[in-house]
Parts: structure tokens; C-alpha cells; sequence
């Protein structure tokens, strides 16, 4: 197992982040047991579940399909960067108000993937919201607090 | 007691406070099993089966063991393996030599995924590459995969020491593990009285629940031979009990501290890897964490069973039900323990019916060993069960509900089982049904070159009591500390919080739950059966209860009164003799510190029955005849739940069981090859529904209080998981004209039933 | 997982001299979406990953009046991101939207997609309907291979030792085509095809079939280029009884194999199905 650590110069929810990684570690396992964040989630490790979703140079991407050494130079946003000290996003108000998480594995990403849409599209079409988060799954809450979360956070943002 | 009478005047209950444990959940803060960083922590990786029958001939673990960064290697001969012992979870038992050898195996391996070793190294990278450098050696079996192929003459026998109990008589050499059988009045005759009788049978695949957070452990083994668990669970006592059998230790040699849990529904009751952490540890001397790849999760965790499941059922000229039989054949996995029990109490029971019969059969098959999965048994009987009961209702020219009504199970109906129902919403719910919108509607027009139809069917679950317990401590300013043993799998803490602050007289936001670990929390059985709300509950009104009793002392003190003389009422102490004497739950909480510092007490609970409850589920979907494409396109739950405590959870629960069974009827299946082994390993090929597959699923809350609880509380989880598969089948007869007898219901399937495709 | 070092040459020739070197060894690194399951399944062993997302040419996509060049490392979400790209390639956006998730389009593109080679790809067909060549360097020259002629198996292709995909051209048919893409699942998004079919209709100045192209995927060992549907389209008018004609010979066309995702005959009975559909939606696209 013998391979040169790579010096990742990144930044993560706006702060500057350097790490040495193995090359052939993932984008989540680098923010999970390097960087310390914790909060995406590995749910499958092929794409399918949506709960490592963070966001690169503002495109969502499942960060189990990408290489941390990848990041070097790009800008990364997780779950942890959405509450500021003004409070928590308006999604994740939203989320709570309508219910939207049960056992909250999925929240995370659904969080990520959310903002990711309401960044470019302020006013999304419920059939839009859905599609959207076609590539996040939940199993609790058959989706339809998270829909309603997301629309009422684009209405209160 | 509180008085069911009094649902009117609830402060709490029937309100949606934000959850306790909701900031830390939408922040990424909350720590699930896989979050966990200890000093030194090491990581492991399992070695398991190619194969889905096989001889374990032979572990050569020495190259793994010269990997750079490898601290420690295992086998199944590193376990102690100990003899046939049975320990009972409240849910379910557990033989502890079966489940030792499903968490590492040392004579065969029963299924693909089955765990023969474990690598623990720096970290998980390392210790995959190790693991890979593991060598086995295998003797190939043939293997079955279905209850029909491990039951014929000359099936490979999965266990040689498997004594089977078929209805009393011990059988060797046997795949079926168990046969049972429960008989009232004469159905034989009963039949042949029959006006019309339908008999049908059906076949149903292994599914998994599915949940998002893949199965984790971490623990440590210390020089005082203490094991340390740190995992997700739906129950932190069970995974001690589990542990310590598989360990051969005491129970409080080993604590287990749950962590956030990211989904279970019956699956987080069996331990997969704890006791592997732990002896890794005790060889490595670090703490050792494991996590499943998702691809494991499904061939090595504990789905819910198929299996064939063949029923009979007669009614009288009038359209009622006179007999009834079936046999109910579920395939276990690789070791007994199918939810065959279950499905018997379950497969009538909607129905009042006198002359019944009901075989159950546990079948091992090569498969792994199954699981609980919200009301496990029940959504497998009711697809068999409401499919004949919507054709008899055809043949009688009767609208589907208003022949359950004229069926209905009620308050004093003997359960086809033996067990007579106390008071239930059976007949409630089906009256619901019938009022709803939904049902009254018309069709509407269908999507392009898609048909419409619509469908029909119900459900049951017992719902379960057993132990829990629940401590509160008052704090200074007047907020209560509660400290319980049930994990939170999706609101708990706030639903049994509820509860106490109801009989506190205090808002759930002045609640401090916390799910404790085995040492700092009292007793409490697994989160499951829909028993947590309920059971914890009424724990946590009855330490409630006592709380006020020891705060009555309090104002006794402070007031120098007898305590007789002190009363408690919409949160304010008074003296019943003295109207200028009163304390609001926060003043005397301020005066606690002198009057004997700390007020603390507990409730706890052993409880025998929930009173079960009842669904009915009604289905409007399109579906493309030249595809065999189905989409569910309007959808109504109709429930009895019960007292609702926390509206939005309730209704959220319902909603994600009906949408599992949709999945369930729809597409999802473990479709096995021919060498035995699971094809569709990931979420792509398991096609569990995505956002963009479901409508909003309208549920109608139906509250027939439970007498047995203080607040009125039944389960509510598990229900809604029952009738989808049956009413998707019900809507494609509608829509096709075709009955359908095997699920999952996929594009496949409809175009064969057709005609339109051979095979 | 086996171990495996990155580089990420910034130049073509740095890349192919990287591939040329390592052979069997080296993958190209463009979205990650398959390769990394890939790695993690274990289906390479590897000592290097090439990310060749930091050679320019490869990101660029140039869409001129005559031609669509897109580099082999665009993702997904580029093409439907520019309004100008679906009016002429809406195959192209067909497939580009439904390719895996939100996430998997950040990344995933359809060089990628051709270079995998699988003969479920959603990439391939509407590459063939929309008539594009993969353009490849080598270390010892380029060379361009229509897309039809690609892949050689599952998860085989033309590439030889030391070769890498630079990027696909594909011409703009003008105002009288259409394109469509569609791909049958269980399931509305996530799934991989069952079967799918891609089609292209360009009408001559009298409303005849010019030219029409039909390209089939999940049902033969690579995505299939249906000849003899296509050419039986020729002259004809675009009418219902010209399509099913279509569409029955299509089906004839495909090889398809049971698996976990269908059985045989329904991925026939699909090919059928489709093609129509694919054909009705071409010929709905032209002038609109």
C-alpha cells in the first residue's frame, strides 16, 4: 500500500483548508476522517443514495465518486457551511418545521442537494424539487415532507 | 391516571414541537454509529462467502497478517462458539450458537456475504487490501435459494444438527425448521357449504428495508475485560444481551452506548459486528470500527422473507366469510427464524371468520438470515389474504369495502389465531375509507397512452408493549432532564417527552430527552414492534406521575402541610385547603435546592398488548400496456392510530410505510442467480422508490384511543406497511383486468400477464 | 481496494505518454462516476489514475454553425445548461438529462460514458443518431472512428495501448431534424435501461425521409446501430405504417440477454415499442 501522499490545498465552507491525502482516498472519507466533518453521510459508495452530496465549485456532486485529491484548488461546501451565525439556513428550518427528517441520515445530503437548486432556482416547480432529488434517497419519510420543506424555504428565502 | 375522556383538554399532546434532536440533525452535527472517533481507533474489514452453500475447509490468514499497517486478524475459531442457548429480546429469541455462527461462520457458510474472517488495520483502505489477501478454502454445495426448492425430496440440507418441529414431530434432515398450526371449528365443512370459495396462491421475493445508514460497530476489549459498544441499534439492551452471549460474558461486562441511528425498521435489532470489533480489539489493544459496504448490507444483513404463501377462503351466499385456510411458507435465510409467527397472527385478521385453519411454515434456504421489517410476516399475508377477499367481493358483486365492513373484526372477534381483540378501529377505519374523498372520486383521466385503475386493500399489526423505563430529573429552572432506553429511530424522544409534559402541565420544549447507554438508562426492550410511543410512554406518564408525588413532598415541606393536603392541576401545586398556597412547576423547581436538592424519580413498564391496529389503503395508478410502466398516481391511508401524541411524526411514519410497500409491490426483490447469489447488490438495480417515483400520500388519522394506555396510544409504524402490495394488484385488476398472484409487480410481470411477452 | 497513485497532466501529450507507459494499469479520470465504483468492485487493478479534467481541450465545448465538438472530460450538465446545444442535438439533451442523478450529471459526460463502453450506456445511441465520430490521439498520431464503431464488447472499444478519446464531433443537421432518446426503466430516474432506443429523422424539401437513424442500447453486447431500420425509413413518408415497419425490423436487429433488468423477449418487445415512440418524437422535434 505504499503511495505518495498528495497536498491538498482546498477550501471548505469558505475557510481555507490544506490536507495530505492518500491518492486513492474519496472526497468523503477526506471531509469524514481527515478534515473531521462528519456530517456527509456514506450510504452506498456508487452514487445511488445522495447522502454524501456536498457541493463543488457549486455543482452537487455524490463526493463518494469523487477523489479528494480532485478538489485541490476547488471550493467544497458541506452540510456543516449552510447555518451561519445569523441561524440556520432557511431549509434547514423548513426541514424541521414540516417534518421533513425522521432518522435524519438522508437529511444532510438532501440539505446539500436543496440548496444546490434553490441557489440557481429560486422559485422551483414541486415536479422540478422532485427531479432534482431523484438522486437522494430517504426511506423514512416517503418524500413528500422533504418536498414540501423545500418549496417552503424557496417561499421564505 | 389520565382518563382517555379527557383528549379534549391535551396542552401537548396532539401538537408538533420541533423535535429535541432536530438541530443537530440538520446541521450535520448529530453523531450516527459511522461518526464515532475514538483515541487509536483502527479500522475493520470482513472476509466473506463467494459461495451460497459451502464447506469452510480451511482460513489462511498469514499473508493478510504481513500487510503494512495491519494490527490484528480473526476467524469464526476466535469465537467461542458455544452450544444451542436460546435468549429472549422481548421480539423475537435468539439461539446464541446460530447467531454466532451467522456473525462469523467455522463449519459452512449458508449464503454469498456470509462472514468467514476480519482484518482490523490503520485504516479502512488498509484493512479492505488485507482482507483481500485472505485466502479461503471452500467445498462447494448446491445451494437453494426458495421454499419450494429447499422442501423437495432430496433438497441439500442447509443444517445437519436442524431438529425440525413439524406440528409436535421432531424431523432430522430437514429444512423446514418449524410447522405449526392453528385450527377453529370445521373448514373443511365449511367449504363445502360455501357459496362461492376462491383459492389462490402466491409468491413473494426476499426484500430488504433498505435503509440509508449502512450497518456500523465500534468497540473496545479493555484489560479489565470490559467490552465497550459504540453502534446504531434499535435497541442498546438487546445488543448488549447479544454481545455478551456471542462474548460468553456477563451481561454488564459489556456496555453499549447507541449512537444516532439512520433507519432500521427491523433490521438494527441483530448484531452483525460487534462481537468482531470486540475480539479485534482484544487482539490489537485499539478501539475497532466497522462499517458494511452497502452491497453487504443487502447479501449479509437480515432482509424480510418471501416465500409462497397458498390461502383459501369461502363466504355464504350473503357475501360472508365462513372459512378460511392457508399455509404460509417463509423462507428464514440461512438459520430458523422466519416471521412465520407473525404472518399466522396476522393473515385474518381484519376478518371474522368461524372456521379457519392456518399452517405456518419456517424454511431455511441460502439465503442471509432474515430480519424483522416493519410488521414482519403481515405485508407477505396481507397481499395473499386482500387479493381473494377483493375477488370474493367481485363474485359477490359487492363494493370491496363494504364487504370488509360486513366481514369486519370488532371488540370480542376471535382472532383466527386464538386471541379474542380487545377494543379496535377495524370497522372505523373502513367507515373512514368509504367517506374519504379519495374513494368517492371519480377516476380522472389518465396520463397518455396509460390506463387508470384503482384499488383496495387492508391491513393489521398486534403492535407490541414489553419493558422500558424512564427516568426524569428536575432541573432548577423548571426543565426536566428525561433519560430513556429506546433509541430514536424517527422522533421518539419528542413523542415520549410529550407525554410526561402533558402530566406535568409544562410545554415539550421544556424537556431534555436523551437516549441513554445500557448503564445510564433503565431497562428498556428494542424500538420495534410500534412499541416505543406507546411503552416508553407510558414509562415516561408514569414517571410523570411519580415526579408530582415527590414534588408534593416538596410543597409539604416548604408549606409545612400534610402532603394529603396538596394537590397537582394544569402544571400548578396548590393546597387544597389553602388558595394562596401555590407553585407553578418552574417556581417550585427554583426552591428544590431547600427542600432536599435534586427531585428525581422513574416510571417503568412490562406491558403484554398495544391493542392492534388496522389500515386501509386506497390506490389510483396509470399503467402503460405496452411497457408494463406503473405509476402510482393518488394514494389515501386510512389508519387507526389511536390517540395521535405527535401529529406530524404520525403521519410522516405512514407515509414512509406506504411508500416501502409500494416499492415492495412495485419493483424491489433480491433477484438471485443461479450460483445462489443476489444480483441487484446496490440501491441501482434494488429500485427503491426515488421522489420522483411517488405522489404526497393523503393519510386519514383515525383515533380509536387504546384503553390500555393512559394517553390512548397504539402503534402506529408498522401497519401501513401492510396493504400497499395487495391494493397496487387490486388497481392493476382494475386497470387490466388481470389478477395478479406474485410480486413484485414490475413492467416484466404485467407485460407477461398480458400476453404480451413469453417469459 | 488495490492502491493506486493520480496524476494530472495538464497537457494531451503528458496524458498519453502517462496511458502509453502504465497500459492496463492506467485508466483516464474524466466524471469518476463509473471508474470509481469500478475501482472499488474491483474490476481494474490499477497503479494510476489519470485525471484528465486539467487538459483544456479536453473541457471545451465548440458549437459552430456546421459542428458540435464536445471534449471528451465535458460533463452532463453543460450540454443542458446551454440553450443553443438542444435545439440542434436534442437527442444529445435527451440523454444528457437522464443519465444517473443531479450529482452524476456534475460529473459524468458523455466521453466518459462512449469510453466505458457498457452496452446499457445512455450516451452511445443518441451519439449514433446524431451521427458523431470519436476523435482519439494516440502517442503516435489521432485518429477519428464513428461512434457505431467504437465499442467492440462490453466494456471493450477501439482504443489500443497508450490511446485516449480527445473529444466527439457530430454535425448540425439543420432545421429539417429531429432527434430522440429514450430509455425504458422501472423506475422514473436511477435505473439503467432495461432497453432503450435513440432515433434521428432528417426530412428532404418534399417532407420525405432523407436520412433516418435508429441506435439501440441494453439489448446486444454493445449499443447497436440498427442499419436496416434505418435504411428501411429511406424515402419514405413519415408516417405511422413506415415507423411500426421501423420498428418491427429493429427488433429483429437487437441480441438481447435475461438478466436481473429484464428478460429477453421484453427487451425485444421494448425495442419495438420504442423505436415508435423514438420516431413519433423525431419527427415532432423537426421545425419545433
Amino acid at each position: 500500500m505504499a503511495t505518495d501522499k498528495i497536498h491538498v490545498k482546498t477550501t471548505i465552507n469558505g475557510r481555507p483548508e490544506e490536507f495530505l491525502t492518500d491518492p486513492y482516498v474519496s472526497l468523503l472519507d477526506a471531509l469524514r476522517e481527515i478534515v473531521g466533518l462528519t456530517g456527509s453521510k456514506e450510504g452506498c459508495l456508487d452514487g445511488n443514495c445522495g447522502a454524501c452530496t456536498v457541493n463543488v465549485n457549486g455543482r452537487i456532486v455524490d463526493s463518494c465518486l469523487v477523489l479528494a485529491a480532485e478538489v485541490d484548488g476547488q471550493k467544497v461546501e458541506t452540510v456543516e457551511g449552510m447555518a451561519s451565525a445569523d441561524g440556520l439556513h432557511p431549509l434547514q428550518q423548513a426541514f424541521l418545521e414540516e417534518a421533513a427528517l425522521q432518522c435524519g441520515i438522508c437529511t444532510p445530503g438532501f440539505l446539500v442537494a436543496s440548496k444546490g437548486l434553490l441557489d440557481n432556482e429560486p422559485n422551483p416547480s414541486e415536479g422540478r424539487i422532485r427531479h432534482w432529488l431523484a438522486g437522494n434517497l430517504c426511506r423514512c419519510t416517503g418524500y413528500e415532507n422533504i418536498i414540501k420543506a423545500v418549496k417552503k424555504a424557496a417561499e421564505n428565502s | 391516571m389520565v382518563n382517555v375522556s379527557d383528549s379534549k383538554n391535551y396542552k401537548v399532546i396532539g401538537t408538533n414541537p420541533i423535535r429535541h434532536d432536530g438541530y443537530d440533525k440538520v446541521t450535520g452535527r448529530a453523531v450516527y454509529g459511522a461518526d464515532i472517533k475514538l483515541p487509536g481507533l483502527i479500522w475493520a474489514s470482513i472476509v466473506r462467502s463467494p459461495h451460497a452453500h459451502a464447506v469452510l475447509k480451511s482460513v489462511d490468514t498469514s499473508a493478510a497478517e504481513k500487510v503494512d499497517g495491519v494490527f490484528a486478524v480473526m476467524t469464526g475459531k476466535d469465537l467461542p462458539h458455544l452450544a444451542d442457548s436460546w435468549i429472549d429480546h422481548g421480539e423475537g429469541t435468539e439461539n446464541v450458537a446460530w447467531s454466532s455462527e451467522n456473525i462469523m461462520a467455522t463449519k459452512k457458510v449458508l449464503y454469498k456475504g456470509h462472514a468467514v474472517a476480519a482484518v482490523a488495520a490503520k485504516d479502512r483502505y488498509v484493512a479492505d487490501y488485507a482482507a483481500s489477501k485472505i485466502k479461503v478454502e471452500y467445498e462447494e454445495l448446491e445451494s437453494v435459494t426458495n421454499v419450494e426448492d429447499a422442501t423437495k425430496e432430496g433438497a441439500p440440507i442447509l443444517l445437519e444438527d436442524l431438529v425440525g418441529d413439524h406440528i409436535g414431530k421432531k424431523v432430522e434432515k430437514t429444512n423446514i425448521a418449524s410447522v405449526t398450526r392453528h385450527e377453529f371449528g370445521d373448514p373443511d365443512k365449511a367449504f363445502q357449504d360455501a357459496e362461492h370459495v376462491v383459492e389462490r396462491t402466491f409468491t413473494l421475493q426476499m426484500v430488504h428495508q433498505g435503509y440509508i445508514e449502512p450497518h456500523n460497530a465500534t468497540a473496545t476489549w479493555d484489560e479489565e475485560g470490559r467490552v465497550k459498544v459504540w453502534t446504531s441499534t434499535q435497541g442498546a439492551f438487546p445488543v448488549r444481551t447479544s454481545t455478551a452471549a456471542i462474548l460468553d460474558m456477563d451481561v454488564s461486562k459489556v456496555k453499549v452506548t447507541p449512537l444516532e441511528i439512520g433507519g432500521g425498521f427491523g433490521g438494527k435489532i441483530p448484531i452483525y459486528l460487534e462481537p468482531v470489533c470486540a475480539t479485534l480489539s482484544k487482539k490489537s489493544g485499539r478501539p475497532v470500527k466497522a462499517v458494511m459496504e452497502r452491497s453487504n448490507v443487502f447479501q449479509a444483513s437480515g432482509p424480510a422473507p418471501g416465500g409462497t404463501i397458498t390461502v383459501k377462503m369461502g363466504t355464504d351466499k350473503n357475501g360472508k366469510l365462513i372459512a378460511a385456510d392457508t399455509s404460509i411458507k417463509l423462507e428464514a435465510g440461512g438459520f430458523p427464524g422466519a416471521a412465520v409467527g407473525a404472518a399466522v397472527q396476522c393473515i385474518f385478521a381484519p376478518y371474522e371468520i368461524a372456521n379457519t385453519r392456518i399452517d405456518g411454515y419456517d424454511i431455511v434456504v441460502n439465503k442471509p438470515k432474515s430480519a424483522a421489517y416493519r410488521a414482519p410476516g403481515s405485508p407477505q399475508a396481507a397481499f395473499a389474504t386482500e387479493t381473494v377477499v377483493n375477488e370474493l367481493a367481485d363474485l359477490h358483486g359487492m363494493d370491496p369495502v363494504d364487504f370488509r365492513l360486513l366481514n369486519a373484526s370488532k371488540e370480542g372477534t376471535r382472532r383466527a389465531d386464538g386471541v379474542v381483540f380487545p377494543v379496535i378501529g377495524n370497522e372505523e377505519v373502513l367507515d373512514a375509507a368509504k367517506a374519504s374523498d379519495h374513494w368517492k372520486s371519480e377516476l380522472g383521466t389518465p396520463m397518455k397512452g396509460r390506463i387508470r385503475g384503482r384499488g383496495v386493500a387492508s391491513g393489521y399489526w398486534f403492535n407490541v408493549g414489553l419493558k422500558s423505563t424512564v427516568n426524569l430529573t428536575v432541573n432548577t429552572d423548571g426543565v426536566v432532564a428525561l433519560v430513556e432506553g429506546s433509541t430514536d429511530i424517527g422522533g421518539t424522544r419528542t413523542s415520549i417527552s410529550m407525554q410526561a409534559a402533558e402530566i406535568l402541565g409544562i410545554p415539550a420544549t421544556d424537556f431534555r430527552p436523551t437516549v441513554g447507554d445500557t448503564e445510564t438508562a433503565g431497562y428498556a426492550d428494542v424500538t420495534g414492534g410500534s412499541r416505543t410511543t406507546y411503552a416508553t410512554g407510558f414509562a415516561a406518564v408514569k414517571a410523570a406521575e411519580n415526579l408530582i408525588e415527590v414534588l408534593k413532598e416538596r410543597c409539604s415541606i416548604i408549606w409545612s402541610l400534610d402532603k394529603q393536603d396538596i394537590d397537582f392541576e394544569n402544571g400548578t401545586f396548590f393546597a387544597t385547603k389553602d388558595p394562596e398556597l401555590k407553585f407553578t412547576f418552574k417556581q417550585l423547581a427554583a426552591n428544590l435546592d431547600s427542600t432536599g436538592g435534586p427531585a428525581a424519580s422513574s416510571g417503568s413498564v412490562d406491558l403484554e398488548s398495544a391493542g392492534g391496529a388496522f389500515g386501509t389503503h386506497i390506490v389510483d395508478l396509470d399503467v402503460d400496456p405496452d411497457t408494463g410502466k406503473t405509476d402510482i398516481v393518488r394514494y389515501t391511508a386510512v389508519q387507526d392510530v389511536g390517540t395521535v401524541i405527535y401529529p406530524a411524526y404520525c403521519r410522516g411514519n405512514i407515509q414512509g410505510g406506504v411508500v416501502q410497500g409500494i416499492g415492495w409491490g412495485l419493483n424491489e426483490e433480491y433477484f438471485m442467480k443461479d450460483d445462489g447469489s443476489q444480483a441487484n447488490t446496490s440501491y441501482l438495480d434494488y429500485r427503491m422508490p426515488t421522489a420522483l417515483d411517488m405522489p404526497n400520500i393523503d393519510v386519514i388519522m383515525v383515533e380509536k384511543p387504546n384503553p390500555g394506555h393512559p394517553f390512548g396510544v397504539r402503534g402506529v409504524g408498522e401497519v401501513p406497511i401492510c396493504p400497499p402490495i395487495a391494493a397496487i394488484g387490486d388497481a392493476l385488476h382494475d386497470a387490466l383486468g388481470k389478477r395478479f398472484y406474485d410480486a413484485p409487480m414490475k413492467p416484466g410481470r404485467i407485460l407477461n400477464v398480458l400476453g404480451k411477452i413469453s417469459d | 481496494m488495490q492502491p493506486f497513485a493520480y496524476s494530472a497532466p495538464t497537457t494531451l501529450e503528458e496524458a498519453v505518454e502517462i496511458l502509453d507507459k502504465h497500459g492496463e494499469k492506467a485508466r483516464p479520470l474524466a466524471g469518476g462516476t463509473d471508474l470509481l465504483v469500478q475501482i472499488r468492485g474491483g474490476r481494474f487493478d490499477l497503479d494510476t489514475v489519470v485525471d484528465i479534467k486539467k487538459i483544456p481541450e479536453l473541457n471545451e465545448i465548440s458549437n459552430g454553425n456546421d459542428e458540435l465538438v464536445l471534449g471528451a472530460a465535458v460533463p452532463c450538465h453543460k450540454l443542458y445548461d446551454d440553450p443553443s446545444i438542444s435545439k440542434s442535438y436534442p437527442g444529445l439533451i435527451d440523454a444528457a438529462t437522464l443519465i444517473g442523478s443531479i450529482q452524476i450529471q456534475s460529473r459524468s459526460g458523455f466521453g466518459g460514458n462512449l469510453c466505458n463502453s457498457t452496452p446499457s450506456a445512455d450516451g452511445i445511441a443518441p451519439l449514433i443518431v446524431h451521427s458523431a465520430v470519436a476523435n482519439i490521439q494516440g502517442k503516435s498520431g489521432s485518429r477519428s472512428v464513428p461512434v457505431e464503431d467504437f465499442c467492440t464488447g462490453p466494456g471493450s472499444n477501439v482504443l489500443g495501448k497508450g490511446e485516449m478519446l480527445v473529444s466527439i464531433t457530430m454535425p448540425n443537421k439543420g432545421d429539417k431534424f429531429g432527434a430522440a432518446y429514450e430509455r425504458f426503466i422501472p423506475r422514473n430516474e436511477m435505473d439503467i435501461a432495461v432497453a432503450a432506443v435513440g432515433a434521428s429523422i432528417m426530412l428532404d424539401s418534399n417532407g420525405k425521409i432523407a436520412e433516418a437513424k435508429i441506435a439501440l442500447a441494453s439489448v446486444g453486447p454493445t449499443p447497436i446501430f440498427a442499419t436496416k431500420a434505418s435504411e428501411s425509413l429511406k424515402g419514405k413518408e413519415p408516417n405511422e405504417a413506415a415507423f411500426k415497419e421501423a420498428a418491427s425490423i429493429a427488433k429483429s436487429e437487437c441480441s438481447p440477454i435475461e438478466d436481473m433488468r429484464g428478460t429477453a423477449d421484453q427487451r425485444k418487445h421494448l425495442v419495438e415499442v420504442l423505436t415508435e415512440r423514438m420516431l413519433i418524437k423525431s419527427l415532432e422535434r423537426i421545425g419545433g
